[in-house]
């Protein structure tokens, strides 16, 4: 019998998927992340408090599947929120959640799965995963897997998956990404699971429900250094707390008096200054990515043109690709687009298939 | 998948069937309140007499000794708290001489008493054995001490400690000696006069015996106040009707390990020895806890350098084998559990333990099956460390 681990968090999602996999007849057994919380908050955890580990322990239990706990706290400190501490130290808006399916999800925990003898992972993750021979005939890139967008857009997840690399996605499973999201609650209740009614996650696990300043003022506070808002003439408008207290973009919250809203345009690190201006400045055409990962493994083109997302929430946006001499990627966008990040990932699209992305710098 | 193998006995046992079959009127045809004066209360009554009488045998007391309770932790929590209380009356001593290797039933039942009642402690030192020496007990007893708590046999690492020695010591100072034996009586005499004990506490279903039962010894004249009031039950040491099907099987089930002790030891002992022999052998960085003698027969308890024992369970029962671990925790959140620390080991080992405990029904075949898979699965949990 073909055997798989699914990564459960005690949620719907990751519930349904283990209930659905049972039913297709696979070998299920459930394995749940122990990851880092900050000494004494363990019990806030978004997601691997011992309230929501005793939920997936009942929904394994309900599924007659063994369950698992796996001790992850140090490689989930010193990998992803490490990497967001000093993505903040940098001036940039890092998004853990990218390293933690790179690193944690689809390495460390893999590498468990298959050391306990499964065939693939599976989470609850809504993308859907397809082989580009059926996809596209006639194509001569055969057994190339292909990570395609959810049948539910507004759950679509694939923007932190576009890290995973051709052998991950050969292991990997993503059960509920061909339902919308209403129908893995029904599909749930159908099977009595006792995550049926839980309300969806939200925010990072690890900052427990707070603003992610405070954590970073209790966790680093030495990378917050007081500094100058300034406007396009180089006039003093205010001053800021530290750069990683604000992202590009932001109007709240900067505690300036002037006659029309204003935003912030970029940081500079080197003179920690805070550029601010109208809304209508905030646009860029051009973005630039390093860490650039190709589902494929390699880039569709020399030049080609794709929706690309620069944000979990933006909206696709269409842009001329070309690649750097660094390794990195250019994307020109056919109009200029608002919030482009550093420290965010940009996605790039083709429909709904992933083609890649990488980090904005 | 495949069959599953259970070592993990000193967790819990199986009913034996001899056993259930005792219990089984006692639910539906015989299920009176052995206090109602009817002759249904008549019938429970004799039953739980009979159990205690049975119980008394085994132990070598007389039955009115016997206290029946819910649990082995229950008992250890009527001995401390009861026996606490009473001695600070009777003899205005209260201070408690036990070790943090106990089960925590005693350990934390003490430190509670220690917060709460303004009682004191001297935890005993252990060896490297994790065995607490008379000498140790000897040293540090005083006319301030109330009771002395060693357990029979550690429930982690499998030691055996000299019981009837430090019994000896307490009561040339007018001090009660109380043990836990409850990891113990499935392969052990509990026998309180050879162990020279005032007090004493026994679970069922380490031994065969149903969960939710246990009893403790309460030596004739040991003050002892009751920890929960109501009916006059258990001699007024223990209020609430009795369970009453649950306390027959209780004794039988520790009837048939005395029965049949030698037998029991006989069969576990050599699988014991091989697996202790195999794993030193095979596994490399690789220690024994315990004492590599005085251990319980049918216990192997070992710690692995730079390795999860928590992982290591999950791959064991990945592969099919059901063991148990010195720092288990069901959410992932591993810590050396206290007697492991006590262990004194470098922290690379502390995580790295396992426990590996036979029963009845394990055979050769299963042990070697297992030996086989082990030292595969070690080197796994090393490389996913």
């Amino acid at each position: 019998m073909t055997k798989v681990v699914v990564a459960m968090s005690g949620g719907v999602d990751s519930s349904v998927a283990a209930a659905l996999l049972k039913q297709q007849g696979f070998e299920v057994v459930g394995m749940m992340l122990r990851l880092w919380s900050e000494p004494g908050k363990e019990n806030s955890n978004r997601c691997c408090t011992p309230d929501a580990m005793l939920l997936a322990r009942r929904v394994a239990a309900r599924l007659e599947i063994p369950f698992y706990a796996i001790d992850a706290r140090e490689i989930f400190h010193s990998t992803v929120v490490d990497y967001f501490l000093k993505g903040y130290a940098l001036g940039n808006t890092p998004n853990p959640c990218l390293e933690c399916n790179r690193i944690v999800r689809w390495n460390f925990l893999l590498e468990h799965a298959l050391e306990i003898g499964a065939d693939f992972l599976a989470t609850g993750h809504y993308v859907r995963l397809a082989n580009r021979s059926t996809t596209e005939t006639g194509n001569n890139l055969h057994n190339q897997i292909q990570l395609l967008k959810a049948v539910d857009r507004g759950k679509d997840q694939s923007y932190v998956l576009h890290v995973m690399n051709q052998y991950q996605l050969g292991k990997a499973l993503f059960p509920v990404g061909d339902y919308p999201k209403d129908e893995i609650r029904k599909i749930a209740s159908q099977f009595g699971l006792p995550t049926a009614s839980r309300p969806d996650s939200q925010d990072l696990c690890f900052l427990a429900g707070e603003d992610y300043r405070d954590f970073i003022k209790r966790m680093a506070p030495g990378s917050l250094k007081p500094g100058e808002i300034v406007n396009k003439e180089g006039r003093l408008l205010g001053r800021h707390l530290g750069l990683s207290f604000y992202t590009i973009g932001q109007r709240k919250g900067l505690g300036l008096s002037s006659t029309e809203p204003l935003y912030v345009l970029s940081k500079n690190i080197e003179e920690n200054t805070i550029l601010v201006g109208p809304e209508e400045e905030l646009g860029r055409s051009e973005l630039r990515v390093n860490n650039v990962n190709w589902i494929t493994g390699k880039p569709r083109g020399e030049v080609f043109r794709a929706q690309v997302k620069v944000r979990y929430s933006a909206r696709e946006a269409w842009a001329e690709v070309s690649h750097l001499e660094n390794g990195g990627v250019l994307a020109w966008f056919d109009n200029p687009q608002r919030d482009i990040t550093a420290g965010q990932a940009a996605v790039f699209y083709d429909g709904d298939i992933v083609l890649g992305g990488g980090i904005i710098i | 998948m495949e069959e599953t193998i259970y070592l993990d006995y000193a967790a819990t046992t199986p009913v034996d069937e001899r056993v259930l079959d005792v219990m089984m009127p006692f639910f539906r045809k015989e299920f009176g309140n052995p206090s109602s004066i009817h002759q249904f209360g008549q019938k429970a009554e004799n039953a739980l007499e009979e159990a205690r009488e049975t119980v008394a045998g085994v132990l070598k007391c007389r039955s009115d000794e016997i206290v029946f309770t819910s649990c082995g932790s229950e008992s250890d929590n009527l001995a401390l708290r009861g026996a606490g209380l009473a001695m600070r009356v009777a003899k205005n001593s209260n201070q408690f001489l036990t070790s943090q290797a106990e089960h925590h039933a005693v350990s934390r039942t003490v430190q509670q008493m220690v917060d709460l009642n303004g009682f004191e402690v001297e935890w005993l030192k252990v060896d490297e054995a994790g065995m607490v020496l008379p000498s140790t007990v000897e040293q540090s007893i005083s006319n301030k001490t109330a009771i002395v708590s060693v357990m029979l046999a550690n429930n982690e690492i499998g030691t055996i400690n000299p019981i009837k020695k430090i019994s000896k010591i307490c009561h040339d100072q007018g001090v009660l000696m109380h043990s836990d034996a409850v990891q113990a009586a499935a392969y052990l005499s509990v026998d309180v006069d050879a162990l020279g004990v005032d007090l004493l506490s026994l679970g069922g279903h380490k031994f065969y015996g149903p969960k939710g039962v246990g009893a403790l010894y309460v030596r004739k004249g040991t003050p002892l106040y009751p920890t929960q009031t109501g009916g006059g039950q258990e001699n007024g040491l223990r209020a609430g009707t009795q369970n009453v099907a649950y306390i027959v099987g209780f004794a039988e089930a520790l009837r048939l390990a005395e029965l049949e002790r030698q037998e029991r030891v006989t069969h576990v002992k050599p699988m014991r020895d091989r697996i202790i022999g195999a794993v030193l052998e095979n596994i490399p960085e690789a220690k024994l806890t315990g004492h590599p003698e005085n251990r319980l027969p049918n216990h192997c308890s070992f710690v692995f350098k730079d390795v999860d024992g928590n992982l290591l369970l999950t791959l064991l029962d990945s592969a099919g084998f059901a063991c148990s671990s010195g720092s288990a925790c069901k959410t992932g959140n591993p810590e050396p559990s206290e007697v492991i620390r006590l262990l004194n080991l470098p922290p690379t080992w502390n995580l790295g333990s396992l426990r590996v405990t036979l029963g009845m029904s394990t055979t050769v075949d299963e042990v070697e099956k297992f030996l086989t898979h082990l030292p595969e699965l070690v080197q796994k949990a090393r490389k996913l460390k």
